[in-house]
Protein backbone atom coordinates (compact mmCIF):
# COMPACT_ATOMS: atom_id res chain seq x y z
CA UNK A 1 0.00 0.00 0.00
CA UNK A 2 1.47 3.87 -0.61
CA UNK A 3 1.84 6.00 2.13
CA UNK A 4 -0.38 8.36 0.48
CA UNK A 5 -2.81 8.30 -2.18
CA UNK A 6 -4.60 10.99 -3.93
CA UNK A 7 -7.21 10.60 -6.23
CA UNK A 8 -8.97 13.56 -8.00
CA UNK A 9 -8.96 16.38 -6.37
CA UNK A 10 -10.10 18.92 -6.23
CA UNK A 11 -11.02 22.75 -4.99
CA UNK A 12 -13.31 25.93 -5.95
CA UNK A 13 -13.03 28.84 -4.39
CA UNK A 14 -16.07 30.39 -4.86
CA UNK A 15 -16.12 29.38 -8.53
CA UNK A 16 -12.29 29.85 -8.86
CA UNK A 17 -11.26 26.19 -9.37
CA UNK A 18 -7.67 26.38 -7.95
CA UNK A 19 -7.38 22.86 -8.39
CA UNK A 20 -8.67 19.87 -10.19
CA UNK A 21 -8.24 16.28 -10.69
CA UNK A 22 -5.38 16.21 -8.52
CA UNK A 23 -3.35 13.02 -8.30
CA UNK A 24 -0.20 11.75 -6.53
CA UNK A 25 0.96 8.81 -5.49
CA UNK A 26 3.77 8.65 -2.64
CA UNK A 27 5.47 5.32 -1.56
CA UNK A 28 7.28 5.33 2.14
CA UNK A 29 10.49 6.99 2.12
CA UNK A 30 10.20 8.74 -1.31
CA UNK A 31 11.32 12.58 -2.02
CA UNK A 32 8.94 14.24 -4.40
CA UNK A 33 9.03 17.47 -5.98
CA UNK A 34 5.75 19.41 -6.78
CA UNK A 35 6.71 22.08 -8.84
CA UNK A 36 4.69 24.43 -11.29
CA UNK A 37 4.97 28.07 -11.97
CA UNK A 38 3.23 31.19 -9.22
CA UNK A 39 -0.23 30.57 -8.67
CA UNK A 40 -0.64 27.00 -10.03
CA UNK A 41 -1.75 25.88 -6.66
CA UNK A 42 0.59 23.78 -5.40
CA UNK A 43 0.21 25.62 -1.62
CA UNK A 44 -3.58 24.65 -1.85
CA UNK A 45 -2.61 21.26 -3.02
CA UNK A 46 -1.09 21.44 0.69
CA UNK A 47 -3.95 23.27 2.36
CA UNK A 48 -6.10 20.28 1.29
CA UNK A 49 -3.80 17.23 2.02
CA UNK A 50 -3.44 18.93 5.56
CA UNK A 51 -7.09 19.65 6.00
CA UNK A 52 -6.94 23.53 6.13
CA UNK A 53 -9.29 23.35 3.28
CA UNK A 54 -11.85 20.60 2.49
CA UNK A 55 -11.84 19.31 -0.63
CA UNK A 56 -14.83 19.87 -3.18
CA UNK A 57 -14.15 16.40 -4.35
CA UNK A 58 -11.95 13.55 -4.28
CA UNK A 59 -9.85 11.43 -2.35
CA UNK A 60 -6.85 11.63 -0.13
CA UNK A 61 -6.03 8.37 1.57
CA UNK A 62 -2.99 8.10 3.82
CA UNK A 63 -1.83 4.61 4.62
CA UNK A 64 -5.69 3.34 3.62
CA UNK A 65 -7.11 6.12 5.70
CA UNK A 66 -9.45 8.15 4.49
CA UNK A 67 -8.22 11.81 5.30
CA UNK A 68 -10.33 14.48 3.12
CA UNK A 69 -11.90 16.96 4.92
CA UNK A 70 -10.51 16.04 8.28
CA UNK A 71 -9.14 18.47 10.95
CA UNK A 72 -5.70 19.70 10.59
CA UNK A 73 -4.50 18.66 14.05
CA UNK A 74 -6.13 15.22 13.52
CA UNK A 75 -3.84 14.81 10.08
CA UNK A 76 -0.80 16.12 11.56
CA UNK A 77 -2.03 12.98 14.30
CA UNK A 78 -2.02 10.80 11.76
CA UNK A 79 1.65 11.10 10.24
CA UNK A 80 1.44 14.28 8.12
CA UNK A 81 3.56 17.52 8.94
CA UNK A 82 3.77 20.90 6.83
CA UNK A 83 5.99 23.76 7.01
CA UNK A 84 4.27 26.83 5.58
CA UNK A 85 5.14 29.52 2.25
CA UNK A 86 5.02 32.41 4.55
CA UNK A 87 6.86 30.83 8.13
CA UNK A 88 4.87 30.34 10.70
CA UNK A 89 6.47 30.08 13.47
CA UNK A 90 5.37 31.26 17.53
CA UNK A 91 7.35 33.95 17.45
CA UNK A 92 7.11 35.39 20.98
CA UNK A 93 8.01 31.86 21.93
CA UNK A 94 11.54 30.75 22.46
CA UNK A 95 13.37 28.47 19.92
CA UNK A 96 12.83 24.82 22.17
CA UNK A 97 9.13 26.16 22.95
CA UNK A 98 8.39 26.13 19.55
CA UNK A 99 9.48 22.63 19.07
CA UNK A 100 8.15 21.34 22.19
CA UNK A 101 4.59 22.53 21.70
CA UNK A 102 4.52 19.87 18.15
CA UNK A 103 5.72 17.38 20.76
CA UNK A 104 2.06 17.38 22.15
CA UNK A 105 0.53 14.07 20.48
CA UNK A 106 3.82 12.33 21.69
CA UNK A 107 2.85 12.91 24.97
CA UNK A 108 -0.11 11.87 27.32
CA UNK A 109 -0.36 12.79 30.57
CA UNK A 110 -3.31 14.33 31.83
CA UNK A 111 -4.08 17.95 33.08
CA UNK A 112 -4.20 16.88 36.70
CA UNK A 113 -0.95 15.69 36.26
CA UNK A 114 0.56 18.81 34.89
CA UNK A 115 -1.42 21.14 37.38
CA UNK A 116 0.01 19.13 40.23
CA UNK A 117 3.41 17.95 38.76
CA UNK A 118 2.94 14.70 39.51
CA UNK A 119 5.76 11.74 38.39
CA UNK A 120 4.37 11.68 34.25
CA UNK A 121 4.69 14.97 34.19
CA UNK A 122 8.66 14.99 35.17
CA UNK A 123 8.92 12.00 33.11
CA UNK A 124 7.27 13.07 29.94
CA UNK A 125 8.64 16.84 29.78
CA UNK A 126 12.63 15.37 30.49
CA UNK A 127 11.88 13.18 27.67
CA UNK A 128 10.66 15.78 25.28
CA UNK A 129 13.33 17.92 26.25
CA UNK A 130 15.74 15.68 25.31
CA UNK A 131 14.36 14.96 22.09
CA UNK A 132 13.90 18.49 21.49
CA UNK A 133 17.43 19.68 21.96
CA UNK A 134 18.43 16.49 19.60
CA UNK A 135 16.06 17.53 17.09
CA UNK A 136 17.50 21.44 17.14
CA UNK A 137 20.93 20.08 16.68
CA UNK A 138 20.24 18.44 13.69
CA UNK A 139 20.22 22.00 12.11
CA UNK A 140 22.61 23.39 14.33
CA UNK A 141 20.48 25.13 16.73
CA UNK A 142 21.01 23.34 19.90
CA UNK A 143 22.67 26.92 20.93
CA UNK A 144 20.05 28.96 20.51
CA UNK A 145 17.74 26.89 22.08
CA UNK A 146 16.34 29.99 24.71
CA UNK A 147 16.71 32.51 21.88
CA UNK A 148 13.41 34.17 20.65
CA UNK A 149 12.17 32.83 17.48
CA UNK A 150 10.82 35.82 16.11
CA UNK A 151 14.83 37.08 16.13
CA UNK A 152 16.62 34.33 14.17
CA UNK A 153 17.56 35.28 10.74
CA UNK A 154 15.29 34.36 8.27
CA UNK A 155 17.29 31.30 7.08
CA UNK A 156 17.42 29.81 10.61
CA UNK A 157 13.46 30.60 11.15
CA UNK A 158 12.69 28.16 7.79
CA UNK A 159 14.66 25.43 9.46
CA UNK A 160 13.25 26.06 12.93
CA UNK A 161 10.10 25.28 11.28
CA UNK A 162 11.04 21.76 9.84
CA UNK A 163 11.96 20.98 13.20
CA UNK A 164 8.75 21.85 14.55
CA UNK A 165 7.31 19.88 11.94
CA UNK A 166 9.64 16.74 13.21
CA UNK A 167 9.32 17.11 15.86
CA UNK A 168 5.41 15.65 14.92
CA UNK A 169 7.05 12.09 14.40
CA UNK A 170 5.44 12.24 10.51
CA UNK A 171 5.47 10.00 7.64
CA UNK A 172 5.36 12.54 5.39
CA UNK A 173 6.38 15.75 5.41
CA UNK A 174 5.45 18.71 3.22
CA UNK A 175 7.91 21.27 2.26
CA UNK A 176 6.61 24.78 0.80
CA UNK A 177 9.00 26.43 -0.70
CA UNK A 178 11.41 26.05 2.16
CA UNK A 179 14.09 27.67 0.13
CA UNK A 180 12.47 30.78 -0.51
CA UNK A 181 14.37 34.03 -0.05
CA UNK A 182 17.89 32.14 0.71
CA UNK A 183 20.73 32.44 -1.27
CA UNK A 184 22.11 29.96 -3.64
CA UNK A 185 24.76 28.76 -0.91
CA UNK A 186 21.79 28.50 2.01
CA UNK A 187 19.70 26.79 -0.78
CA UNK A 188 22.49 23.91 -1.18
CA UNK A 189 22.53 23.46 2.34
CA UNK A 190 19.30 22.96 2.87
CA UNK A 191 18.75 21.04 -0.04
CA UNK A 192 21.78 18.61 1.72
CA UNK A 193 19.76 18.83 4.72
CA UNK A 194 16.84 17.59 3.56
CA UNK A 195 18.13 15.02 1.96
CA UNK A 196 19.53 13.95 5.81
CA UNK A 197 16.42 14.21 7.29
CA UNK A 198 15.11 12.04 4.88
CA UNK A 199 17.30 9.18 5.13
CA UNK A 200 17.59 10.36 9.51
CA UNK A 201 14.23 10.00 9.87
CA UNK A 202 12.70 7.59 7.63
CA UNK A 203 10.20 9.82 5.96
CA UNK A 204 8.93 10.74 2.82
CA UNK A 205 8.79 14.42 2.13
CA UNK A 206 6.61 16.26 -0.50
CA UNK A 207 8.92 19.66 -1.75
CA UNK A 208 7.20 22.36 -3.41
CA UNK A 209 9.62 24.77 -5.52
CA UNK A 210 8.71 26.73 -8.09
CA UNK A 211 12.34 26.94 -9.45
CA UNK A 212 12.34 23.47 -10.94
CA UNK A 213 16.01 22.90 -11.35
CA UNK A 214 16.45 22.91 -7.42
CA UNK A 215 14.96 20.04 -7.00
CA UNK A 216 15.52 18.02 -10.58
CA UNK A 217 18.88 16.70 -8.43
CA UNK A 218 17.13 15.38 -5.28
CA UNK A 219 14.09 14.24 -6.14
CA UNK A 220 12.98 10.84 -7.13
CA UNK A 221 10.27 11.72 -8.73
CA UNK A 222 8.12 15.14 -9.94
CA UNK A 223 4.84 15.91 -10.45
CA UNK A 224 4.23 19.44 -12.37
CA UNK A 225 0.97 22.11 -11.73
CA UNK A 226 0.00 24.33 -13.84
CA UNK A 227 -3.34 26.52 -13.89
CA UNK A 228 -4.14 24.22 -10.94
CA UNK A 229 -3.88 21.18 -13.24
CA UNK A 230 -0.83 18.20 -13.23
CA UNK A 231 0.71 18.23 -16.78
CA UNK A 232 3.12 15.73 -16.31
CA UNK A 233 4.49 13.68 -13.39
CA UNK A 234 7.47 11.62 -13.60
CA UNK A 235 11.37 10.99 -13.12
CA UNK A 236 12.95 14.22 -13.21
CA UNK A 237 14.91 13.38 -16.76
CA UNK A 238 11.66 12.60 -17.83
CA UNK A 239 9.97 16.01 -16.79
CA UNK A 240 13.14 18.10 -17.92
CA UNK A 241 12.29 17.44 -21.70
CA UNK A 242 8.19 17.26 -21.74
CA UNK A 243 7.05 19.94 -24.13
CA UNK A 244 4.06 20.67 -21.74
CA UNK A 245 6.34 21.63 -18.97
CA UNK A 246 9.00 23.59 -21.02
CA UNK A 247 6.09 25.92 -22.61
CA UNK A 248 4.47 26.13 -18.93
CA UNK A 249 7.70 27.46 -17.84
CA UNK A 250 8.26 30.10 -20.87
CA UNK A 251 4.99 31.50 -20.48
CA UNK A 252 6.74 32.57 -17.12
CA UNK B 1 8.92 25.84 44.87
CA UNK B 2 9.86 25.89 48.57
CA UNK B 3 11.25 29.23 48.71
CA UNK B 4 8.38 30.42 46.81
CA UNK B 5 5.94 28.74 49.88
CA UNK B 6 8.02 30.03 52.04
CA UNK B 7 7.92 33.50 50.40
CA UNK B 8 4.07 33.29 50.51
CA UNK B 9 3.45 32.07 54.07
CA UNK B 10 6.00 34.91 55.48
CA UNK B 11 3.51 37.12 53.41
CA UNK B 12 0.99 35.62 55.29
CA UNK B 13 2.41 35.38 58.63
CA UNK B 14 2.88 39.62 57.96
CA UNK B 15 -0.59 40.47 57.04
CA UNK B 16 -1.78 38.33 60.02
CA UNK B 17 0.26 40.11 62.62
CA UNK B 18 -0.55 43.57 61.52
CA UNK B 19 -3.75 42.60 61.59
CA UNK B 20 -3.43 41.39 65.09
CA UNK B 21 -2.03 44.39 66.48
CA UNK B 22 -4.24 46.91 65.29
CA UNK B 23 -1.94 48.29 62.16
CA UNK B 24 -4.74 46.79 59.72
CA UNK B 25 -8.44 47.29 60.67
CA UNK B 26 -11.26 45.51 60.01
CA UNK B 27 -11.57 48.01 57.03
CA UNK B 28 -8.52 47.09 55.46
CA UNK B 29 -8.61 43.76 56.29
CA UNK B 30 -11.76 43.43 54.18
CA UNK B 31 -10.14 45.41 51.49
CA UNK B 32 -7.79 42.43 51.48
CA UNK B 33 -10.43 40.12 51.07
CA UNK B 34 -11.69 42.00 48.07
CA UNK B 35 -7.82 42.16 46.50
CA UNK B 36 -7.26 38.35 46.69
CA UNK B 37 -10.54 38.26 45.08
CA UNK B 38 -9.36 40.58 42.18
CA UNK B 39 -6.23 39.11 41.64
CA UNK B 40 -8.31 35.45 41.35
CA UNK B 41 -10.02 36.97 38.61
CA UNK B 42 -7.88 38.59 37.03
CA UNK B 43 -5.16 35.74 36.80
CA UNK B 44 -8.34 33.37 35.90
CA UNK B 45 -9.21 35.97 32.90
CA UNK B 46 -5.65 36.12 32.07
CA UNK B 47 -5.66 32.50 31.02
CA UNK B 48 -8.29 33.37 28.47
CA UNK B 49 -7.40 36.66 27.50
CA UNK B 50 -3.80 36.82 27.68
CA UNK B 51 -2.46 33.02 27.20
CA UNK B 52 -5.51 32.11 25.01
CA UNK B 53 -5.69 35.11 23.10
CA UNK B 54 -9.41 35.49 23.34
CA UNK B 55 -11.15 38.74 23.89
CA UNK B 56 -13.06 37.83 26.82
CA UNK B 57 -15.83 40.77 27.39
CA UNK B 58 -17.95 39.31 30.36
CA UNK B 59 -15.54 37.72 32.88
CA UNK B 60 -17.81 39.04 35.51
CA UNK B 61 -20.85 37.71 34.57
CA UNK B 62 -19.48 34.12 35.32
CA UNK B 63 -18.13 35.76 38.28
CA UNK B 64 -21.90 36.27 38.67
CA UNK B 65 -23.02 32.95 38.27
CA UNK B 66 -20.75 31.60 40.52
CA UNK B 67 -21.68 34.14 43.07
CA UNK B 68 -25.41 33.91 42.66
CA UNK B 69 -25.16 30.10 42.63
CA UNK B 70 -22.69 29.31 45.87
CA UNK B 71 -25.18 32.10 48.10
CA UNK B 72 -28.39 30.41 47.00
CA UNK B 73 -26.94 26.89 47.71
CA UNK B 74 -25.14 28.13 50.95
CA UNK B 75 -28.83 29.84 51.82
CA UNK B 76 -31.15 26.90 51.64
CA UNK B 77 -28.70 24.50 53.29
CA UNK B 78 -27.56 26.49 55.92
CA UNK B 79 -24.07 26.57 55.28
CA UNK B 80 -21.80 27.50 58.19
CA UNK B 81 -18.90 25.43 58.81
CA UNK B 82 -15.57 25.67 56.22
CA UNK B 83 -16.32 21.97 54.87
CA UNK B 84 -19.44 23.51 53.70
CA UNK B 85 -18.25 26.73 52.37
CA UNK B 86 -15.76 24.88 49.95
CA UNK B 87 -18.51 22.90 48.77
CA UNK B 88 -20.44 25.45 47.72
CA UNK B 89 -17.36 27.37 46.33
CA UNK B 90 -16.81 24.62 44.36
CA UNK B 91 -20.61 24.29 43.23
CA UNK B 92 -20.29 28.35 42.04
CA UNK B 93 -17.18 27.51 39.95
CA UNK B 94 -18.69 24.45 38.51
CA UNK B 95 -21.74 26.46 37.50
CA UNK B 96 -20.08 29.01 35.70
CA UNK B 97 -17.78 26.52 34.29
CA UNK B 98 -20.92 25.30 32.96
CA UNK B 99 -21.47 28.53 31.42
CA UNK B 100 -18.20 28.59 30.27
CA UNK B 101 -18.60 25.41 27.60
CA UNK B 102 -22.40 26.90 26.59
CA UNK B 103 -21.04 29.99 25.40
CA UNK B 104 -17.72 28.93 24.72
CA UNK B 105 -18.52 25.76 22.37
CA UNK B 106 -20.52 27.77 19.65
CA UNK B 107 -18.18 30.99 19.92
CA UNK B 108 -14.61 29.26 19.40
CA UNK B 109 -15.26 26.91 17.43
CA UNK B 110 -15.42 29.81 14.95
CA UNK B 111 -12.21 31.77 14.18
CA UNK B 112 -12.11 35.23 14.93
CA UNK B 113 -13.32 37.87 16.86
CA UNK B 114 -17.13 36.23 18.11
CA UNK B 115 -16.12 35.63 21.71
CA UNK B 116 -16.12 39.25 22.38
CA UNK B 117 -19.48 39.84 20.93
CA UNK B 118 -20.52 36.39 22.43
CA UNK B 119 -19.15 37.12 26.29
CA UNK B 120 -20.52 41.05 25.56
CA UNK B 121 -23.88 39.49 25.17
CA UNK B 122 -23.61 36.52 27.89
CA UNK B 123 -22.76 39.21 29.82
CA UNK B 124 -26.07 41.23 29.27
CA UNK B 125 -28.31 38.27 29.96
CA UNK B 126 -27.20 36.84 32.97
CA UNK B 127 -27.81 40.62 34.01
CA UNK B 128 -30.98 40.74 32.77
CA UNK B 129 -32.02 36.64 34.37
CA UNK B 130 -30.56 37.95 37.54
CA UNK B 131 -33.03 41.15 37.49
CA UNK B 132 -35.77 39.45 36.85
CA UNK B 133 -35.80 35.71 38.38
CA UNK B 134 -37.41 35.52 41.88
CA UNK B 135 -34.80 32.69 43.60
CA UNK B 136 -31.96 35.72 43.04
CA UNK B 137 -34.10 38.55 44.78
CA UNK B 138 -34.42 40.53 41.77
CA UNK B 139 -33.17 44.34 41.62
CA UNK B 140 -33.84 44.11 45.66
CA UNK B 141 -30.80 41.94 45.50
CA UNK B 142 -30.03 38.71 47.30
CA UNK B 143 -29.62 39.22 51.01
CA UNK B 144 -28.29 37.30 54.57
CA UNK B 145 -25.70 35.24 52.90
CA UNK B 146 -23.41 34.08 55.60
CA UNK B 147 -20.15 35.66 56.07
CA UNK B 148 -17.83 32.72 55.35
CA UNK B 149 -15.57 34.31 53.20
CA UNK B 150 -12.67 35.71 55.92
CA UNK B 151 -9.26 36.63 54.58
CA UNK B 152 -7.57 33.27 55.58
CA UNK B 153 -9.95 31.71 52.97
CA UNK B 154 -9.59 33.99 50.74
CA UNK B 155 -5.51 34.59 50.87
CA UNK B 156 -5.27 30.49 50.35
CA UNK B 157 -7.98 30.17 48.04
CA UNK B 158 -5.68 32.67 46.03
CA UNK B 159 -2.79 31.12 46.46
CA UNK B 160 -3.88 27.81 45.22
CA UNK B 161 -5.73 29.34 42.41
CA UNK B 162 -2.27 30.94 41.26
CA UNK B 163 -0.39 28.14 41.69
CA UNK B 164 -2.77 25.84 39.90
CA UNK B 165 -2.61 28.46 36.66
CA UNK B 166 0.82 28.70 36.29
CA UNK B 167 1.35 25.26 36.63
CA UNK B 168 -1.27 24.57 34.01
CA UNK B 169 -0.01 27.25 31.77
CA UNK B 170 3.73 25.77 32.01
CA UNK B 171 2.24 21.82 31.09
CA UNK B 172 1.90 20.99 27.89
CA UNK B 173 -1.93 21.83 28.32
CA UNK B 174 -0.40 25.93 28.63
CA UNK B 175 1.80 25.15 25.46
CA UNK B 176 -0.98 24.37 23.66
CA UNK B 177 -2.65 27.41 25.06
CA UNK B 178 -0.25 29.58 23.98
CA UNK B 179 0.27 28.69 20.52
CA UNK B 180 -3.10 29.07 19.81
CA UNK B 181 -2.49 32.86 20.90
CA UNK B 182 0.75 32.72 18.76
CA UNK B 183 -0.70 31.29 15.33
CA UNK B 184 -3.38 29.33 15.70
CA UNK B 185 -3.17 27.59 12.14
CA UNK B 186 0.45 26.41 13.20
CA UNK B 187 -0.70 25.12 16.37
CA UNK B 188 -3.23 22.86 14.64
CA UNK B 189 -0.96 21.85 12.11
CA UNK B 190 1.30 21.13 15.15
CA UNK B 191 -0.79 18.64 16.36
CA UNK B 192 -2.40 20.64 18.98
CA UNK B 193 -6.96 20.06 18.76
CA UNK B 194 -7.18 23.30 19.06
CA UNK B 195 -10.93 24.11 19.31
CA UNK B 196 -10.74 21.71 22.25
CA UNK B 197 -7.97 24.05 24.03
CA UNK B 198 -10.08 27.09 23.57
CA UNK B 199 -13.05 25.76 25.25
CA UNK B 200 -10.86 23.89 27.92
CA UNK B 201 -9.01 27.41 28.60
CA UNK B 202 -12.25 29.32 28.38
CA UNK B 203 -13.79 26.81 30.53
CA UNK B 204 -11.10 27.04 33.56
CA UNK B 205 -11.27 30.62 33.20
CA UNK B 206 -14.94 30.58 33.59
CA UNK B 207 -14.13 28.16 36.75
CA UNK B 208 -11.71 30.16 38.76
CA UNK B 209 -14.00 33.32 38.16
CA UNK B 210 -17.03 31.84 39.69
CA UNK B 211 -14.57 30.11 42.64
CA UNK B 212 -13.96 33.93 43.10
CA UNK B 213 -17.88 34.76 42.79
CA UNK B 214 -18.52 32.87 45.58
CA UNK B 215 -15.81 34.24 47.88
CA UNK B 216 -17.26 37.69 47.04
CA UNK B 217 -20.69 36.89 47.71
CA UNK B 218 -19.06 35.31 50.92
CA UNK B 219 -17.86 38.46 51.77
CA UNK B 220 -20.62 40.87 50.70
CA UNK B 221 -23.32 39.17 52.21
CA UNK B 222 -25.26 40.84 50.11
CA UNK B 223 -25.78 40.54 46.02
CA UNK B 224 -27.06 42.70 43.47
CA UNK B 225 -27.02 42.34 39.50
CA UNK B 226 -25.78 45.77 38.71
CA UNK B 227 -22.26 44.37 40.61
CA UNK B 228 -21.45 42.19 37.79
CA UNK B 229 -21.63 44.94 34.79
CA UNK B 230 -20.03 45.19 31.75
CA UNK B 231 -18.43 48.09 33.26
CA UNK B 232 -16.15 45.17 35.94
CA UNK B 233 -15.48 43.17 32.74
CA UNK B 234 -13.89 45.82 31.24
CA UNK B 235 -11.79 47.15 34.90
CA UNK B 236 -10.47 43.79 34.98
CA UNK B 237 -9.79 43.32 31.41
CA UNK B 238 -7.91 46.73 32.39
CA UNK B 239 -5.93 44.75 34.72
CA UNK B 240 -4.61 42.27 32.63
CA UNK B 241 -3.49 44.34 30.06
CA UNK B 242 -1.73 46.81 32.42
CA UNK B 243 0.07 43.59 33.90
CA UNK B 244 0.68 42.29 30.53
CA UNK B 245 -0.89 39.53 28.70
CA UNK B 246 0.64 36.23 29.39
CA UNK B 247 2.14 37.20 32.65
CA UNK B 248 0.53 36.27 36.09
CA UNK B 249 3.18 38.27 37.73
CA UNK B 250 2.06 40.90 35.83
CA UNK B 251 -1.66 40.19 36.81
CA UNK B 252 -1.43 39.96 40.71
CA UNK B 253 0.74 42.83 40.64
CA UNK B 254 -2.13 45.20 38.53
CA UNK B 255 -4.95 43.24 40.67
CA UNK B 256 -3.56 44.47 43.92
CA UNK B 257 -2.39 48.20 42.60
CA UNK B 258 -5.83 48.78 41.06
CA UNK B 259 -8.13 47.37 43.71
CA UNK B 260 -6.13 49.47 46.45
CA UNK B 261 -5.44 52.73 44.67
CA UNK B 262 -8.92 53.95 44.13
CA UNK B 263 -9.55 53.06 48.30
CA UNK B 264 -6.54 54.84 49.20
CA UNK B 265 -7.38 58.18 46.92
CA UNK B 266 -11.08 58.15 47.68
CA UNK B 267 -11.54 61.67 47.50
CA UNK B 268 -10.94 60.72 43.58
CA UNK B 269 -14.28 59.62 43.69
CA UNK B 270 -16.12 59.79 40.17
CA UNK B 271 -12.15 60.51 38.57
CA UNK B 272 -11.76 56.77 38.92
CA UNK B 273 -12.47 55.67 35.31
CA UNK B 274 -11.17 58.67 34.30
CA UNK B 275 -7.40 57.56 36.04
CA UNK B 276 -8.23 54.19 34.29
CA UNK B 277 -8.38 55.71 30.93
CA UNK B 278 -5.44 57.69 31.57
CA UNK B 279 -3.40 54.87 33.24
CA UNK B 280 -4.45 52.90 30.32
CA UNK B 281 -3.50 55.13 27.48
CA UNK B 282 0.41 55.77 29.26
CA UNK B 283 0.48 52.25 29.46
CA UNK B 284 0.02 51.83 26.26
CA UNK B 285 2.18 54.67 24.61
CA UNK B 286 4.90 53.59 27.26
CA UNK B 287 4.57 50.07 28.43
CA UNK B 288 2.94 48.73 24.80
CA UNK B 289 3.23 44.91 26.30
CA UNK B 290 2.00 46.04 29.76
CA UNK B 291 3.60 45.98 32.69
CA UNK B 292 5.60 42.80 33.04
CA UNK B 293 5.30 41.74 29.13
CA UNK B 294 5.04 38.19 29.67
CA UNK B 295 7.89 38.32 32.02
CA UNK B 296 6.85 35.82 35.26
CA UNK B 297 8.90 36.87 38.88
CA UNK B 298 10.63 34.07 39.79
CA UNK B 299 13.15 34.61 43.73
CA UNK B 300 15.06 31.45 42.11
CA UNK B 301 15.94 33.40 39.15
CA UNK B 302 16.77 36.21 41.30
CA UNK B 303 18.89 34.58 43.53
CA UNK B 304 20.80 32.47 40.64
CA UNK B 305 21.62 35.93 39.23
CA UNK B 306 22.78 37.15 42.85
CA UNK B 307 24.88 34.08 43.27
CA UNK B 308 26.56 34.66 39.89
CA UNK B 309 27.82 38.33 40.31
CA UNK B 310 28.93 37.50 43.63
N1 LIG C 1 -8.37 30.80 0.11
C1 LIG C 1 -8.41 31.12 -1.20
N2 LIG C 1 -9.46 31.81 -1.70
C2 LIG C 1 -9.50 32.14 -2.99
N3 LIG C 1 -8.54 31.84 -3.88
C3 LIG C 1 -7.46 31.17 -3.46
C4 LIG C 1 -7.33 30.80 -2.08
N4 LIG C 1 -6.14 30.13 -1.94
C5 LIG C 1 -5.57 30.12 -3.15
N5 LIG C 1 -6.34 30.74 -4.07
C6 LIG C 1 -6.05 30.89 -5.51
O1 LIG C 1 -5.69 29.63 -6.01
C7 LIG C 1 -4.67 29.76 -6.98
C8 LIG C 1 -3.50 28.90 -6.61
O2 LIG C 1 -2.80 29.48 -5.52
P1 LIG C 1 -1.61 28.77 -4.77
O3 LIG C 1 -2.01 27.38 -4.44
O4 LIG C 1 -1.21 29.63 -3.64
O5 LIG C 1 -0.47 28.75 -5.88
P2 LIG C 1 1.05 28.36 -5.76
O6 LIG C 1 1.34 27.88 -4.37
O7 LIG C 1 1.24 27.28 -6.78
O8 LIG C 1 1.84 29.57 -6.12
C9 LIG C 1 -4.34 31.24 -7.07
O9 LIG C 1 -5.04 31.78 -8.16
C10 LIG C 1 -4.86 31.78 -5.78
O10 LIG C 1 -5.23 33.13 -5.90
MG1 LIG D 1 2.55 28.68 -2.97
Amino acid sequence: MPLLEVTGMGVDFGGLRALSDFEITIEEGELVGLIGPNGAGKTTAFNLLTGVYEPTEGEIKLQGISIGGKKPYYINNLGIARTFQNIRLFKGLSVIENVKTAFHASMSYGLISGIFRLPKFWREEKAIHDEALELLDVFGMADMADANAGNLPYGKQRQLEIARALATHPKLLLLDEPAAGMNPSETQLLMDTIQLIRERFKIAILLIEHDMKLVMGICQRMVVLDYGMVIATGRPEEIKNNPRVIEAYLGE
Amino acid sequence: MKLNIALILVLFGVLTLLMEIGILNNFHRGLLVLVCINVILAVSLNLSAGFLGQLVLGHAAFMAVGAYTSAILSSRLGISGLGGFVFVLLAGGFAAALAGIVIGVPALRLRGDYVAIVTLGFGLIVQSILLNLGITGGADGLLGIPRLANFNVAFFTMVIVVGMLVALVRSRHGRAMIAIREDEIAAEASGVPTTWYKILGFTIAAFFAGIAGGLFAHRMSVLVPETFSFVYSIELLVIVVLGGMGSFTGAVVAAVVLTLLPELLREFGDFRMLTYSVLLVAMMIFRPKGLMGSYEFSIMQIVSKIKKKG
